[in-house]
């Protein structure tokens, strides 16, 4: 995608009132910055963190490997407790953050996400909680099937709820984006697995981290490539600061984790620059929208190409 | 005029034509003489906050800025020097454009943004608990949350106005009728002979935004007559809602939940304790 | 326009813009400061009208324009002058109706000598008073009035706002030329003064090129004549020049010329300042008048009311009936106690000793001997040219009262004023006593507008005045019941005229407010029988009726309010007579006789208004026609006619005393019977035209705290205009106050070049200094296209641009531009000079405290300097003439 040269930005204490230019008045954004607080991204990569988790001990419970099955049930319930009140700190009008549950709207990945919080918190939470107690163990079991298949939207709607919006990064990123979440929730699944479980039973939380950042590196590159000038919010500013930090910390904790994993410290230390680099993930994403939505050249650019001259 | 309601659409939100007749603006900036009454009678009427600081822009008579959610209605000031035309100051009154494809409705979670009998779209604000969704969904910058009260807020069209059988305040106030309110399908016509009179009189940079329902959004219940491309009033020049792309990422996300399943499963193959 | 039509009002009304083939608006920021009306230019436009938009600056009009002229602030005679050279050379005029409408074929005194014989003055000048005796101004062969060379008396015939045409002393027909080829005919005259006002002489007074001086006069000539009018608005852009009379005169002559008054889509617009200017006029809050433009009497001469009826009636035309308007006011005001006997109680009025308007009284202040000022919804603080000199004026009161919506800065000027700042003026030492009585808003009291189409319009009350505020209208009734009350056992004489004033009126309320409409109603008049009068016509001399506005004579017509009438346009005729109700006698087209040919035919059909109608044997058409409603257009007078009975049925301006529009003003405008190039006391320029370099009739205070740059002078290189903003309401009480348009235009700004900023290392944005020999103000800037520099004899001539609404009250606050003004005065009607002066520009922001002082007075050493230097060059047999020529 090709976005025009030029700041388009003479704003004022310029030599005259500046002329507007044909691309932008004043240089001025045509989109509104998003009303989103920085509980956002937190509270992305504990939804997917928590999201990946609950699938991981549905997986490992049906394989029978119950250790790490509480490991990643631990998680799960960590990631969804630590989000909620996020999301709901975020909103304008906490009080009022049941009105989520007013409609169930398709056109909404937040409504559906809603929804999918609604059963996914109680479930990873309730399921976590019951087999650390040892009770009522089949509700349990039904409540680690229902988490862990909540899991896999869990892990993902985020993306499609940043790529369903007008910011040109976050929507031309529409086919990447959940794929990058996705591995960013892997990752971060199989890190906090990795940590939570001890070793002789995390191998799979440590292949799944390995994969996960994977996923997560290729497909953030993926994401860049098809952006191109679109992206380069991913290389300025915040938003650069922290993809270079989430490529750093998830390449050097997936080394980590996948070479020296068996051994405690190496786990810790490779689980946590994991966990690190997830967060980076999604809080680069979060501040490329607000860059991308503050030049008028993104939003502007692609649009008059598309309609031509 | 006897309408019913439409219900808070769960799906779609699109502008239904079997509701009545959809009211609209027509605005006409070719004859905006820029005297903001437009911005002042709305406030007015909606009891909008005043929209500071009170410093000067710098920006030719525009103080304002843009449309906000202190902003309901803003107009732009272009000045440009043409080769061949000379100087040339462009006035635009600027408003939410109530979209037939409204991105800021059909992603709000609460049903707090709805569409109204008259084809407007409105937020309900007992009901918004400010989760910010419509803000980057609307491609105009339209709405936007309120700093100091958490909600957002944008133009109803004068809902209350409407249904009292008053035209809009900006309407009324307009002293030239560069804004004109009435049934969409009557201000279409008027735009299409306002454009030909003009086109004939060599106004060629003359030009129509948003009154085809072809366009992103579906063509929209505010059109304008612009004397400029769009971007020169800090329009957007091809706007989408967002929307239209949504089956694809949903197709997308399911792939990567896919992935995710997959790398889970892979992972746990073999996995001998 | 009074003393060209007979009338000061606008000679049309806004709605009839849209019938206009072309509409040159010039000296008006019409879109701008008259938004409202501005819609029926644009629908003009819509229907095909070139619209003209001739202004120093590229405004929101010009915007709208088909064309924008930009033009040097204060050149506009020069101008306008080179269109009637232009129509005349060419033989553009419409020729039957300038030979039976106006005056150009009367032949004038031959001892008659113009600007061109006399290097810029008209004969009659006398050095000593600056003054002109009109005598040889004289129509040939009739007898002169005697105006006793009072000029406080003439300028009663109202120029700026008013009505009234300047007197023509009865006797007989003035000597004519039908042919208008005797070389002392008027149109001969006319020709000669405006020859050198060739395209070649604007391009190099003005700094428009003569091509598109050219464009504008020949879109003026093509769109004129039978087939098509053009219409002239104009507005403060005229009226706040010191030689503005002569500006709206200049378009009276071309109006007149192109055969454009009287006729539908023509005619000149006098868009007024603000609400009820026109009101204010009509009624006025003037010292020289009394409603409907009856003179002020004057002290010496007018000890008796025969002698002050003999002075101002006029032998034809409805002034004519002086007499019968003044014994009906006196009935008004003094009831019962008014009676042939006492001369209706003439002696109580007041009688003018002098010129008593403001800016005299503002020296007065100064110099101790007027003690108190009463400021009704004015903020002199803010909106008063040199406002500093008001402020600390006002600082040498005994007592001030302030009647406002808000605390302006002329309530607050003991702590607020910049002078404290400075050090000029301390609080302590401030021993004016300041009352701040709180108004009652336009929605929260009954009453009218009087807009600028003549036009009253009823409005009602809305809500209740909050706390203390009250209506005007409350606060002088009440005023005026206490002052009587204390006085009622006083057997002093000096008391009689307030004991003796009918001050009965209905109260009603909790706050005994005074009926609106009763007072309307004794304003529109009443006869013997106690009825409302259905108009002027019905007013007698003899004491059995009474009248408190003639003009407005019929305003409560069949006992109903009929300026609260409102018929929808949709239910009525374009012309829309039943919404409100203008005067005289809800006529909307004035002249409109004109619209007819000397037959009573319409002139064509395209431009049909009026027409005589043969058959029913009276006028007829769209609107009340302004001629006898059966004067036959072949009627002549016989020689016993008076009033309106002595003018032929060819006459449509009926005011005259003569029936004509006059081209030639032989008697009532003081500074010449011909409008007359001159340069604004401060121009960066000499006057090509004449020796004299600026109007000599100028009324000047040149004294500390109001000193005039020189003309020329390189410390003052630019010219600035002030003027107003959609946004803003005047000097800022009612907008600045209010935060939704606060908000709009938060900040003081000076509008300048590209150019200029370059020149002066100005940035947009940034702050700019102004400074001028009054003041130095900041603002900050706007770098803009729309302002243009300006090639004016072979010099580049910057202007700046400056809005004045701002002072140290209210959200948006900011440098007063009036504090840069001069205080100096129109020779006709006291105005000052508002839209062409010098200035300096400086960047960055103005000095704190003393400092200030300093430079304004560096500033002004420096050009003093300069001045010598010339002066001392002169002396040694160079001339420069600029810089030291003093009117």
């Amino acid at each position: 995608m090709s976005v025009p040269r030029g700041d388009g930005r003479s704003r004022a204490r310029g030599e005259v009132v500046p002329e507007a230019e044909f691309r932008s008045y004043y240089g001025r954004p045509v989109l509104k910055q998003p009303a989103w607080t920085i509980e956002v991204p937190w509270y992305f990569a504990a939804g997917g963190l928590a999201g990946a988790s609950a699938t991981l001990t549905l997986g490992a419970r049906l394989a029978g490997n119950h250790r790490l099955a509480r490991g990643a049930g631990t998680a799960a319930a960590a990631g969804i407790i630590a989000g909620v009140p996020l999301l709901v700190s975020d909103l304008g009008r906490p009080a009022r953050f049941l009105n989520m549950l007013r409609v169930v709207k398709p056109t909404s990945p937040m409504s559906l996400g809603s929804w999918v919080v609604a059963g996914f918190g109680p479930a990873a939470a309730g399921a976590a909680a019951a087999d650390r107690l040892g009770v009522t163990p089949r509700l349990a079991r039904t409540a680690e099937v229902v988490a862990g298949l909540l899991g896999l939207p869990m892990a993902t709607y985020t993306a499609v709820l940043l790529a369903n919006t007008a910011v040109p990064v976050w929507h031309e990123a529409g086919r990447e984006l959940p794929l990058v979440f996705a591995g960013s929730a892997a990752a971060s699944a199989g890190a906090a697995a990795a940590i939570l479980t001890p070793a002789a039973a995390a191998g799979p939380a440590r292949r799944l981290a390995v994969a996960g950042a994977a996923l997560e590196l290729g497909s953030a590159a993926a994401m860049e490539r098809r952006l191109g000038e679109l992206g380069e919010p991913y290389h300025q500013g915040a938003a650069g600061r922290y993809a270079r930090l989430a490529r750093v910390c998830t390449a050097a904790g997936a080394v980590t984790v996948g070479l020296a994993g068996r051994r405690r410290p190496a786990a810790l230390a490779g689980g946590l620059a994991l966990l690190a680099g997830s967060a980076f993930e999604r809080l680069a994403v979060f501040r490329a929208g607000f860059q991308s939505a503050a030049d008028p050249r993104y939003v502007v650019g692609p649009q008059r190409e598309r309609v031509g001259r | 005029m006897t309408v019913t309601p439409l219900p808070t659409p769960t799906f779609g939100g699109g502008y239904d034509r079997q509701a009545g007749p959809r009211m609209g603006f027509f605005t006409d900036t070719s004859i905006c003489i820029g005297c903001k009454a437009c911005e002042v009678a709305c406030k007015e009427w909606n009891l909008v906050p005043e929209d500071g600081p009170l410093a000067l822009t710098g920006d030719s008579y525009d103080n304002t800025g843009a449309l906000g959610a202190n902003t309901w209605r803003h107009v732009a000031f272009v000045e440009r020097q043409h080769e061949d035309q000379g100087l040339r100051w462009l006035m635009s009154s600027d408003v939410c454009k109530h979209c037939s494809s409204a991105a800021c409705l059909e992603v709000c979670p609460t049903g707090a943004l709805f569409r109204t009998e008259f084809g407007t779209v409105v937020v309900q604000a007992d009901v918004c608990n400010g989760c910010g969704y419509c803000v980057p969904a609307c491609p105009f910058g339209v709405i936007e949350r309120r700093q100091d009260d958490g909600r957002v807020f944008k133009c109803t069209l004068c809902y209350d106005r409407l249904k009292d059988g008053l035209q809009p305040a900006c309407a009324s106030a307009c002293p030239t009728d560069s804004i004109q309110f009435g049934p969409l399908e009557e201000l279409r016509e008027r735009a299409d002979r306002r454009l030909e009179t003009l086109l004939e009189a060599g106004v060629g940079e003359a030009r129509l935004y948003l009154r085809d329902e072809t366009g992103g959004v579906g063509g929209a219940g505010a059109f304008f007559l612009l004397l400029d491309q769009p971007e020169a009033y800090g329009l957007p020049p091809d706007p989408v809602s967002t929307t239209r792309d949504l089956p694809k990422l949903w197709r997308s996300a399911a792939v990567a939940a896919g992935a995710l399943a997959a790398a889970v499963a892979v992972a746990l193959v073999g996995d001998r304790r | 326009m009074g003393t060209s039509f007979g009338r000061g009002g606008a000679t049309n009304f806004q709605q009839d813009l849209v019938n206009a083939d072309c509409i040159v608006i010039q000296g008006s920021n019409m879109a701008e400061c008259h938004p409202v009306g501005f819609q029926w230019v644009v629908e003009a436009k819509a229907r095909g009208a070139r619209v003209i938009h001739v202004d120093p600056r590229f405004t929101r009009t010009s915007a709208l324009a088909d064309l924008h002229v930009p033009i040097r602030a204060g050149s506009d005679i020069a101008f306008l002058g080179g269109i009637i050279n232009h129509i005349l050379e060419g033989g553009r005029e419409f020729r039957e109706y300038v030979a039976n409408y106006t005056n150009a074929p009367v032949i004038i005194d031959q001892a008659f000598r113009d600007t061109e014989d006399l290097d810029g003055l008209f004969s009659g000048f006398d050095p000593e008073t600056r003054s002109y005796d009109p005598a040889s101004w004289r129509y040939d062969g009739m007898e002169v009035a005697s105006n006793a060379g009072s000029r406080d008396r003439r300028i009663a015939g109202g120029e700026a706002h008013g009505s009234g045409g300047a007197k023509l002393s009865h006797g007989d027909p003035p000597n004519v030329d039908p042919t208008l080829e005797h070389p002392r005919c008027v149109f001969q005259l006319l020709k000669r003064h405006y020859r050198r006002y060739t395209p070649e002489l604007v391009e190099r007074v003005c700094g428009v090129p003569r091509e598109q001086f050219l464009e504008v006069a020949e879109a003026l000539c093509q769109n004129s004549g039978r087939e098509r009018t053009s219409a002239f608005c104009y507005a403060v852009g005229w009226t706040h020049h010191a030689t503005g009379v002569q500006y709206i005169r200049t378009a009276a002559i071309i109006q007149l010329l192109l055969g454009n008054i009287g006729r539908p889509g023509g005619g000149i617009m006098a868009l007024r300042g603000h609400a009820s200017i026109q009101g204010s006029t009509d009624i006025p809050t003037l010292y020289n008048l009394l409603p409907g433009y009856l003179p002020m009497p004057t002290a010496g001469s007018h000890g008796s009311l025969r002698q002050y009826l003999d002075d101002i009636r006029l032998p034809a035309g409805y002034w004519g009936r002086s007499d019968a308007y003044m014994v009906s006011l006196l009935k008004a005001w003094f009831g019962d106690r008014a009676t042939a006997d006492n001369d209706f109680c003439f002696e109580h009025l007041p009688k003018l000793t002098g010129n008593h308007s403001i800016f005299p009284t503002v020296m007065a202040m100064l110099d101790g001997t007027c003690k108190g000022f009463f400021v009704p919804g004015e903020n002199p603080a803010v909106g008063s040219p040199n406002a500093g000199l008001h402020r600390k004026a006002m600082a040498r009161l005994d007592w001030l009262v302030v009647r406002d919506l808000v605390e302006t800065e002329t309530a607050s000027f003991w702590y607020t004023a910049p002078e404290i700042e400075t050090g000029e003026l301390r609080t302590t030492e401030i021993p004016t006593e300041v009352f701040l009585v709180p108004a009652a808003a336009h929605t929260e009291k009954d009453g009218t507008f009087t807009n600028t189409q003549r036009l009253l319009q009823w409005h009602r009350k809305a809500v209740e005045p909050a706390g203390d505020c009250r209506s005007e209208l409350w606060f002088y009734y009440h005023l005026g019941r206490r002052i009587r009350e204390k006085l009622a056992a006083s057997t002093e004489a000096r008391d009689r005229p307030l004991l003796d004033l009918t001050w009965e009126y209905p109260t009603g309320g909790e706050h005994r407010e005074p009926s609106a409409e009763a007072v309307l109603r004794e304003i529109g008049g009443v006869g013997p029988d106690g009825r409302a009068l259905p108009g002027y016509l019905e007013l007698k001399a003899d004491g059995s009726t009474a009248c408190g506005c003639w003009i407005y004579s019929g305003v409560y017509a069949d006992e109903v309010n009929q300026a609260d009438r409102r018929t929808p346009g949709s239910e009525q005729s374009w012309v829309a007579p039943e919404w409100g109700w203008a005067w005289p006698y809800n006529r909307r087209l004035l002249y409109n006789r004109a619209s007819a040919d000397p037959q009573g035919r319409p002139w064509s059909e395209r431009k049909r208004y009026v027409w005589w109608d043969a058959d029913q044997g009276r006028w007829t058409g769209y609107d009340n026609p302004d001629v006898g409603a059966t004067t036959a257009p072949d009627y002549d007078p016989p020689d016993d006619a008076q009033a309106e009975r002595a003018l032929d049925g060819r006459s449509p301006f009926v005011m005259q005393a003569d029936g004509k529009g006059w081209l030639f003003v032989p008697d009532g405008l003081d500074d010449g019977p011909l409008p007359t190039h001159y340069e604004p006391l401060e121009s960066p320029v000499t006057n090509p035209l004449y020796g004299r370099q600026a109007n000599p009739l100028l009324e000047t205070y040149d004294r500390p705290g109001n000193r005039y740059n020189p003309s020329g002078s390189t410390v003052y290189p630019f010219v600035f205009t002030t003027y107003r903003l959609t946004e803003h309401h005047t000097a800022g009480g009612m907008s600045r106050t209010l935060p939704y348009l606060a908000e709009l235009q938060p900040e003081m700004f000076a509008e300048v070049s590209p150019e200029l900023a370059a020149l002066r290392g100005l940035v947009n944005g940034g702050w700019a200094t102004i400074v001028t020999s009054r003041a130095a103000i900041e603002a900050r800037v706007l770098v803009t296209g729309r302002m243009r520099p300006l090639e004016v004899d072979g010099r580049v001539v910057h202007q700046v641009g400056l809005p004045y609404h701002w002072g140290s009250n209210g959200l948006a606050t900011g440098d007063g531009a009036n504090d840069l003004l001069p205080i100096l005065g129109d020779p006709n009607v006291h105005i000052m000079e508002s839209k062409a002066n010098t200035c300096d520009v400086l960047p960055g922001r103005r000095p704190r405290g003393p400092a200030l002082v300093q430079l304004v007075e560096g500033h002004r050493a420096r050009a003093l300097d300069e001045e010598r230097g010339a002066g001392a060059q002169a002396a040694e047999g160079d001339s420069p003439r600029m810089g030291r020529e003093r009117p």
